[in-house]
């Protein structure tokens, strides 16, 4: 039976914990109070990458793109769009201060210069539905594998399309694959690193929960490849969702004989097994996930020999991440010519990003390789929160550098961000402007990885510390200028000599910064200031009373409180209890409160 | 001791996964499930089911920021404070759960109703400042957001000593 409409809601973890849940429900509730439960069918779909305007809506057939949408709005949304056939213009998304009616998703600017290969899925089926992903030339890829190909055929087929690991380090997939596959042994597996902790990171999560099978099919292939029959998913268990979502398709994906023994026919078993993380950054290192996944705790070990001749217990074992093996399914579905036309020379395909931090549209996105930062931050992103000034974007996370102003128009590989003193990473950016200080931040990911560090060898435990402790005294004014050679020094030193990544990358964004940005870290040292108010020993807020008429927003919105005075009197700031969050500054609409 | 419920549970971990190191983490958070945390008592029984020294299950639960090796109170609350929350202002609602509990990071309130504790990144930077509350996520987190969380603690609160 044909439905006049269909209305598909964000199940995302971000729209849920804006209450998409109850607007889902809502809907079910309206529909079936004004008696057109059978016009229409009621969808939660994954993330529409739009977090910044969620709860997203998108009713069909009229591709009504409605945001920021309350439960309460579920009654309008059936009474107007079910039963009348009208769109609720209040809820449709606006283009600029205009009641624009007819936006439609691709004339939106988040999406416009969008590319969605990975997330192709993601807001447009359910994914709890099997069926829904099948629609959509789901496990063709792997049919095609399975009756069509053999081992090597896909490998090449991986190296025509130039797919490189999406976990950051850029590694070619193909060449993974094959050095799996022709190492001797017969007992391999398969692992999928979701162990997505990144700060500022939640591509993975967001991919899972909108298209598990997508994930499935690839582990699937790579099985087949490899001669494995066995796949783990290594998942963070802070993705409640994401793991629901996965367990689901597992099920489905064994009813459908996709998974188990002679799978669809073929004579090929492949199994998969759900396995959690339990919060340790340093788990997503490829050798310390297989080593937690041992049983053990999650330590990197030196390479060679790498995963791929001795990986989980020993075994030749394919480890990737999670938006490699994703677009490896639409690579086998769409073949590996078509995947190879997009991006640039060297580096193939999209990528996926989070935008966080002072950004106008944070979300998930999805571009062509090639594109440049500033298309990401300003054209998809909507630039600048609050109309101040760009600063830096950190892209790779902790492992990651700073990239300034005048690299906006770098178009993005990952040979360019290496060259620009960052990394791809896993795709996490956070954006910065002029209110964020540089120290400030670099201290705050040294903390970071201080925290993180498992220990293991001496760069990295001893280098980090000290590194922290020579950016917090430059914090608090007390550095010398020396300290930033010694900063030089011991990052140098670090990224040489440490066991894994973690440590040999933990010194970049400081040295990224100090590249940067010397002469802040020089105002810290001479002049023991510090320009954007964030080193709180460097700063003190002040009330002018002369300018403060007693409304008493800046106490009300203290979150100590520590200030105090009568109503329309001058008020003053308990400088002892002051946590200098900034927040009465922010708040005083006439000025009064001074940033010293 | 371990019920005969969690020795199942652990048992058929080890089954499923084929080897008995290998159910390490799921038993530990099987445990933290049950038990709300880890006890050394039942760390050193488990570790005996697992054919493990504890030590090393020690090792690999210290290393878990989500297994829990003290009592915690009723509600658990980590607030994030990574980098995304961190710069859209964390250290403010941070301060604001602090006040309002009279606990700091890794500390439970007196009447054993909240324990607060620190998270690396949650994975829901699009909604920093974010945080979970008993494993449940909540976003874009500001004076007026908490206020409604905490009243609706209050009220299932309520709800729960009227049966």
């Amino acid at each position: 039976m044909a439905y006049k409409n269909y209305i598909l809601v964000c199940g995302g973890t971000g729209c849920e914990s804006s209450k998409s849940d109850e607007l889902f429900k809502a809907l079910h509730q309206q529909a079936e109070a004004q008696g057109v439960k059978n016009d229409v069918q009621i969808v939660k779909t994954g993330c529409f990458g739009f977090c910044e305007k969620g709860p997203i809506v998108k009713v069909l057939p009229q591709e009504s793109f409605y945001v920021e949408v309350k439960p309460e709005d579920a009654k309008e949304i059936v009474a107007e769009q079910v039963v009348k056939g009208r769109e609720v213009k209040r809820l449709l998304y606006r283009k600029g201060e205009k009641a624009d009616s007819n936006v439609k998703i691709e004339d939106i600017e988040f999406y416009q210069k969008q590319f969605r290969v990975v997330l192709r899925n993601c807001g447009v089926i359910n994914p709890e539905n099997i069926d829904e992903y099948i629609a959509r030339e789901g496990y063709t890829g792997l049919e095609r594998a399975l009756f069509k190909m053999k081992p090597d055929d896909i490998v090449n087929e991986l190296k025509v399309s130039g797919l490189r690991g999406r976990g950051g380090a850029g590694f070619p997939t193909w060449l993974k694959w094959d050095l799996t596959k022709k190492a001797p042994g017969d007992v391999k597996y398969v692992v999928c690193n979701a162990d997505e902790g990144d700060p500022g990171a939640y591509m993975n999560r967001s991919t899972i929960e909108g298209d598990p099978h997508s994930l499935i099919e690839a582990m699937i292939i790579c099985g087949y490849t490899i001669g494995a029959r066995q796949g783990y998913i290594y998942i963070r268990a802070e993705y409640p969702l994401a793991i629901e979502r996965l367990k689901i398709a597992i099920r489905q994906a064994k009813e459908y004989g996709l998974l188990g023994t002679n799978i669809l026919g073929s004579g090929f078993d492949f199994d998969l097994e759900i396995r959690l993380g339990a919060g340790a950054f340093v788990c997503g290192e490829e050798t310390a996930l297989l080593r937690s996944l041992e049983g053990n705790r999650g330590m990197p070990v030196p390479k060679p020999p790498f995963p791929a001749i001795s990986g989980l217990w020993k075994k030749p074992t394919v480890i990737n991440n999670v938006e490699t093996y994703v677009n490896i399914s639409v690579i086998m579905s769409k073949g590996a010519q078509w995947y190879a036309k997009i991006g640039t020379e060297k580096s193939r395909g999209t990528k996926t990003f989070a935008l966080t931090g002072k950004i106008q549209n944070s979300g998930l996105v999805e571009v062509p390789m090639g594109t440049t930062l500033r298309e990401i931050i300003f054209d998809i992103g909507g630039g600048i929160r609050g109309g101040k000034k760009f600063k830096g974007v950190q892209t790779g996370g902790p492992s990651g550098g700073i990239i300034t102003a005048e690299s906006l128009d770098q178009p993005i590989s990952y040979e360019s961000l290496t060259a620009l003193g960052s990394m791809m990473g896993s795709g996490g950016m956070i954006i910065m402007d002029e209110d964020d200080c540089v120290v400030d931040i670099a201290k705050f990911y040294m903390a970071f990885c201080v925290d993180e560090s498992c220990g293991k060898c001496a760069p990295c435990r001893i280098g980090t510390n000290q590194m922290h402790a020579i950016l917090d005294k430059i914090s608090k004014g007390q550095g010398t200028e020396d300290d930033l050679a010694k900063l030089e020094k011991i990052g140098k030193a670090m990224t040489k000599a440490s066991l894994c990544m973690l440590g040999g990358s933990a010194a970049n964004p400081t040295l990224s910064t100090l590249r940067h940005f010397r002469e802040e870290y020089l105002e810290h040292i001479r002049d023991h200031k510090c320009r954007a108010g964030k080193c709180k020993d460097l700063v003190v807020y002040e009330i002018d009373a002369a300018k403060c008429i007693g409304c008493g927003l800046c106490a009300r919105k203290c979150p100590v409180p520590c200030i105090a005075g009568e109503k329309k009197q001058p008020h003053v700031i308990d400088q002892a209890r002051c946590i200098k969050c900034g927040e009465c500054y922010k708040a005083c609409k006439f000025g009064a409160v001074i940033k010293k | 001791m371990l019920s005969e419920l969690e020795r199942t549970a652990i048992r058929a971990a080890v089954e499923r996964l084929g080897d008995r190191r290998a159910a390490a983490a799921e038993t530990l958070a099987m445990l933290q499930r049950e038990r709300g945390w880890v006890s050394d008592e039942a760390l050193a029984e488990a570790a005996m089911v697992l054919g493990m020294p504890r030590e090393e299950l020690e090792t690999v639960a210290t290393a878990f920021e989500l297994v829990f090796r003290r009592r915690v109170g009723r509600h658990v609350i980590m607030a994030c404070d990574s980098v995304s929350c961190w710069i859209k202002g964390a250290d403010s609602i941070v301060a604001l759960i602090k006040e309002r509990l009279g606990i700091g990071f890794g500390e439970t309130s007196a009447d054993g109703e909240f324990t607060l504790l620190p998270a690396g990144c949650l994975g829901l930077c699009e909604q920093a400042p974010a945080m979970t509350l008993d494993g449940l996520p909540y976003g874009r987190l500001d004076a007026k957001t908490l206020d409604e969380i905490f009243a609706r603690i209050g009220e299932d609160k309520h709800g729960d000593s009227a049966h």
